[in-house]
């Protein structure tokens, strides 16, 4: 790695440090600073003015909010989380285990989509306007402009309503042996692995479509390449950027589809907790949650322009 | 050449079937949510069945929903907020998002590297927490859905147009201009923005698209539009229910949901070339 | 000797984005025969490239060969099977194309594509292949045959990598070799190496060759036989000499009529015009890009101290290779580009760095025409409204005032009035680029920058903006300040030229050719030029240490 290379690395990742900053500023304004008294929602029917200036005092929230803030975003580096409302719990004990959960849902997609979309992807622009990739198009395309609470309900009534393969709701609360994992999982795997495929799908075969339309591979069609030696040898290496950027940006919309899913399937993940949270108005363990997520998206597009960057030729 | 450049206009503006089957779906859905009110066969709030999950019937032609009301009357009803918010929060994105990212592209430095930045940084809050925040920080109300929708979508909105404006820029025509010595809204109205307008409103149309989904989405987990009204989404939610003996109550609103933003890609996607392609 | 290429009423089919069909070769037969080097020749959409890449079998997307047949050797191109194709291409015929910056695979080195040939259709084991590659390079008289191999392409020259795509193409022996407009994308002093570079190697090998360019004195260097093309159709095929001093055909006359260059000659003492005050005056600019560095000047200087001095209705041509910084005096002189250092001084009057911060009178008065006709004009706007901006905008007219203004000005540029409804999509060429000009002269300006505004126009079409250009001087007694990389161009509408080099001014002269250049880059890039001669190249004496000194191959 060069000098020219680093130096692009060092900046891409001060620029992933200032969106940090400003995304749990966001975070932070839109829960503490818009309108909408706290204490007077925990404290509910027994919010007599004494009983809210002495939670207000014991909360800090007379503090200057850019006091708040700091104090906030000091505590996220130090693991201080807070305390949940809602059940006076330190929120970093309320998310461990869950977080655990949410990981073992997206790592198992992403071992089983990761594959199979970019194979989708690939061999659908190798033959570009075959029946193959009009199918493959036309399924993508589907899934990707409905909700993914239509996948999730499709799912269950095609698996459990109709073939009774699978229970309709999962419950990770005792796991025996691999079927039950098996059936436990499934349901939430296969809906947010249609999700994220269809994303993966289209982004590769763009990005492939792409670099086949370049001169170098007519160039290479011209020396009597066949079609296999002119995808894996000349147009993949070059789409490599874009298609870590079309994993990176699927994987984060793992981050959206989870909560949905979470939901739905009654997965006890930290997406599912904070739904929750948000109908008790538990701002830090809402808080907390938001940040976690913003932080792996960030990561994840963070990781892929480092390799985009790397992987450069040009740059080499 | 020049011959056949004139007849290529006139064939270029025709639209596929595909394309007319979108356009179709879309402006039938934006008839039925106007004109709702009178075509509904029941009122939405009334219950009209003994049955609840009622299946479909002469009387209730998509059946009936938990507690025993039409569902065709609650999905005729329910467009109304589906286009009617999402419409108003796409028009705002893309206006504030597309005048923005001329400026932007026009006036660049700081002014440019700032907002880029800004801009960019709330685009790294997934759509749907960002959502849940806003919904959790001051609670859900119909112009808070709103104003949250749009925002959530200006950066991105923002970034399209910037990126087309910054390639109109650098065109020898407005290099002419400035030149001319014209003034900054000159350049911004008269040469950069005809020239980006066939694909933003492509995008308008995706972006519309991304708004239902979020807006279904956040309606799904009672975050949306609050009951007694219901969005097609929160009448998924009413009657998951059903779910596990497929009960049409819950079929039904999805299908209306997928009609609708699969009507709008198709009619995008074969928008003739020359509206979506301006800017090459 | 027997013919190693017949082509028999080939067509080829073009399908537009509406679906429209259109026939873009219409029944197209010559032969080819062993040995021998046909050019193909004819402006942008004549068909010659669609031809050349018919002998591999190929069209490109929304192509299609609909007729005819394409003989290579015996075998049918146009009926053979894919698979069958595939295994003539890069054995039997092969290619070199336009732009080998883009030709290669930025994600594989140079030796990896070189002797790809010999491992798709497994010809040999990679490190005869290798020593094979290293002595074509040598052949091609490219630095540091050894090891050059081992780089990847953005890290040699334009001019190396298009003999390395020569090399690419020959390293299987083919019977038949393409070359797509090889030196089109080159500088003159680079494009001889690289032209000589091709001849030996083509000489010595005996193979048959088909060169595609719209450039007749580069053809005249290397070909057997002339073949002119136009619109899809061949127009004359002859001799090379014959086509050159004897051409039959009228089209075949236009071309050559408008390649020889008319020289500007006008009969003005310059002492009589030195006792007026210049009407442009450039005062030691240096300009660039990228921050500013401790030495008060920009990280990449494209300019240095540049001066010169232009009188009223005198032409002044700067003349300089890619990069020379040619472009940016004009930028600067528009005020696009602020310089860091220096002063402009124009009509009497010192000239605000930036275009914002000059007066409106400063800006009509000083008029710039850029390269790219269809890049220049607002393609949302009719030729009217273009028209019509700068005669609100300067001269404050109304409606009525501006619409007799427009139709005026479309006959000055001979465009009929009827344009003015149109948009810059509907035109041609040429006339976008008369429009460009009628906008310029709406201001009714002093002075108009041209920069290269002929270089992106076929030949014939340039030819006639020039002409233009002259009756307009006569006319409105503007002057000129006219950039271009071709020598012919300046000579035809320029009294003086200043030749600019590495973002200096080398060379400040005359036009007239009685006295020749005396810098020793002039000198090398004047005599670079390729002349309608098929002796010229063979009989060219370059100084050696002037070529290593000056020509960034």
């Amino acid at each position: 790695m060069n000098k020219h290379v680093l130096h692009l690395v060092l900046a891409r990742l001060v620029i992933a440090l200032i969106t940090l900053v400003i995304v749990s500023f966001t975070v932070f304004a839109a829960t503490v600073l818009l309108p909408g008294d706290v204490v007077e929602i925990l404290l509910g029917q027994a919010a007599t003015p004494e009983a809210v200036a002495g939670l207000r005092a014991a909360m800090h929230l007379d503090d200057p909010a850019i006091w708040r803030f700091l104090q906030w975003f000091a505590g996220i580096f130090t693991g201080d989380f807070g305390i949940s409302y809602a059940n006076n719990m330190p929120v970093a004990d309320l998310i461990g285990p869950r977080l655990l959960n949410s990981l073992k849902l997206a790592g198992i997609t992403t071992v089983f989509s990761v594959p199979i979309a970019l194979t989708l992807g690939i061999t659908a622009a190798m033959w570009r306007g075959s029946w193959f990739d009009r199918t493959v198009t036309v399924l993508s395309i589907g899934v990707v402009s409905v909700p993914e609470f239509m996948v999730a309900t499709s799912a269950v009534l095609v698996f459990a309503v109709y073939l009774k393969w699978l229970p309709a709701l999962s419950f990770a609360n005792e796991i025996h042996s691999f079927g039950q994992m098996l059936r436990v999982y499934a349901m939430p795997v296969i809906t947010l692995s249609f999700v994220i495929s269809a994303q993966m799908i289209r982004m590769t075969r763009a990005a492939v479509i792409e670099t086949l339309n370049t001169p170098y591979v007519e160039m290479a069609l011209l020396k009597g390449a066949s079609r296999s030696r002119l995808v894996l040898k000349h147009a993949l290496p070059n789409a490599i950027g874009p298609i870590v950027n079309a994993v990176a940006l699927s994987l984060s919309y793992l981050l959206g589809g989870v909560i949905i899913v979470e939901t739905i399937f009654n997965y006890p993940g930290v997406a599912k907790l904070m739904v929750d949270a948000v109908s008790t108005r538990d701002l830090p363990l809402i808080q907390t949650c938001a940040m976690l997520f913003c932080i792996v998206y960030l990561f994840l597009i963070t990781t892929a322009d480092i390799i985009a960057i790397v992987s450069n030729p040009r740059l080499k | 050449m020049m011959r056949s450049a004139t007849q290529f206009r006139a064939a270029g503006y025709s639209i596929n079937i595909v394309g007319l089957i979108g356009f179709l779906l879309v402006f039938s859905w934006a008839l039925v949510a106007i004109l709702a009110p009178w075509i509904i066969p029941y009122p939405i709030g009334e219950i009209v069945d003994f049955d609840y999950f009622g299946p479909i019937s002469d009387k209730f032609w998509l059946g009936t929903d938990y507690l025993g009301r039409d569902i065709l009357s609650r999905i005729l009803m329910g467009a109304r907020y589906t286009v009617g918010i999402s419409l108003i929060a796409v028009m705002i994105s893309c206006t504030l998002g597309v005048a923005l990212g001329m400026t932007a592209a026009v006036v660049g430095g700081w002014f440019d590297t700032i907002l880029s930045r800004f801009l960019d940084a709330l685009n790294s809050i997934p759509s749907k927490l960002f959502g849940l925040v806003v919904v959790a920080g001051i609670g859900s109300s119909i112009p808070v859905l709103i104003m949250t929708l749009a925002i959530i979508y200006t950066p991105g909105a923002y970034r399209f147009a910037r990126a087309l404006s910054v390639n109109i820029n650098t065109m020898d025509f407005v290099t002419v201009a400035r030149a001319r010595g014209e003034g900054t809204f000159f350049l911004i109205r008269s040469e950069i923005l005809p020239n980006i307008l066939g694909p933003v409103l492509a995008d308008l149309g995706l972006r519309f698209v991304f708004i239902v989904l979020l807006l279904s989405g956040l309606s799904f987990l009672g975050l949306g539009v609050q009951p007694p009204n219901a969005d097609w989404g929160a009448l998924v939610r009413e009657n998951i229910g059903g779910l596990p003996f497929g009960a049409p109550a819950v079929i039904f609103p999805s299908i209306a949901i997928a009609s609708l933003t699969i009507g709008v890609n198709l009619l995008i996607d074969n928008l003739p070339q020359k509206i979506r392609d301006r800017s090459t | 000797m027997a013919n190693l290429v017949e082509i028999r009423d080939l067509k080829v089919e073009a399908t537009s984005d509406a679906g429209r069909v259109i026939e873009i070769i219409r029944g197209v037969s010559f032969d080819i025969a062993e040995g021998e080097i046909v050019a193909l020749i004819g402006e942008s959409g004549s068909g010659k490239t669609t031809i050349a890449l018919t002998l591999m079998g190929y069209a490109r997307n929304g192509c299609r060969i609909s007729g005819g047949s394409v003989s290579l050797d015996g075998r049918d191109m146009v009926r053979l099977s894919e698979r069958e194709r595939a295994a003539i291409r890069g054995t039997e015929v092969s290619y070199v194309p336009q732009s080998a910056a883009a030709a290669f695979n930025p994600a594989q080195t140079i030796m990896d594509q070189v002797v790809e040939i010999t491992r798709i259709h497994d010809l040999m084991p990679r490190a005869d292949a290798e020593q094979r590659a290293v002595s074509l390079f040598k052949a091609l008289n490219l630095p540091n045959p050894q090891s050059i191999g081992s780089r990847y392409p953005h890290q040699v020259s334009g001019g190396q990598l298009q003999r390395l795509s020569a090399a690419m193409a020959l390293i299987a022996d083919p019977k038949l070799v393409i070359f797509d407009e090889p030196t089109t994308a080159l500088d003159v002093t680079t494009q001889i190496e690289v032209l000589r570079a091709f001849k030996s190697v083509m000489k010595k090998g005996g193979m048959s060759g088909v060169y595609v360019s719209h450039d007749l004195a580069v053809v005249a260097q290397i070909a057997d036989r002339i073949i002119v093309l136009k619109g899809g159709e061949i127009q004359e095929v002859g001799a090379t000499e014959q086509i050159l001093t004897a051409p039959q055909h009228d089209y075949t006359r236009e071309l050559l009529s408008a390649f020889t260059p008319k020289q500007h000659a006008r009969p003005q003492a310059p002492t009589a015009a030195a006792r007026k005050p210049p009407l442009l005056d450039v005062l030691d600019i240096s300009a660039g890009y990228g921050p500013i560095q401790a030495d008060g000047l920009p990280l990449m200087r494209a300019l240095k101290s540049v001066s010169f001095r232009l009188e009223e209705g005198r032409n002044l041509g700067v003349i300089g290779e890619s990069g020379c910084g040619k472009s940016t005096l004009a930028r600067v002189i528009a005020g696009i580009l602020p310089q860091v250092k220096g002063d402009v001084i124009f009509d009497g009057r010192q000239l605000a760095r930036s275009a914002a911060h000059r007066q409106k009178e400063e800006l009509r008065k000083l008029q710039m025409v850029f390269q790219f006709a269809d890049t220049a004009l607002n393609p949302s706007k009719s030729i009217g409204d273009i028209l019509s901006r700068p005669l609100s905008f300067y001269h404050g007219m109304g409606r009525r005032q501006q619409e007799s203004r427009v139709c005026e000005l479309l006959d000055m540029v001979r465009l009929p009035r009827a344009v003015r409804h149109r948009r810059a999509s509907e035109l041609s060429g040429g006339q976008k680029q008369r429009v460009n000009l009628a906008r310029a002269l709406a201001a009714e300006p002093k002075l108009i920058l041209c920069d290269e505004i002929t270089s992106a126009l076929d030949t014939v079409v340039a030819a006639a903006i020039l002409d233009l250009l002259k009756e307009l001087q006569r006319e409105l007694g503007l002057s000129y300040m006219f950039i271009s990389h071709d020598l012919s161009t300046v000579q035809a509408i320029c009294d003086e030229v200043i030749v600019m080099y590495n973002g200096e001014k080398v060379e400040e002269m005359a036009t007239g050719l009685e006295e020749g250049p005396g810098h020793p880059y002039s000198r090398l890039l004047f005599s670079s030029v390729p002349k309608l001669d098929t002796r010229w190249l063979d009989s060219l004496e370059l100084d050696p240490e002037l070529v290593s000194a000056f020509a960034r191959r």
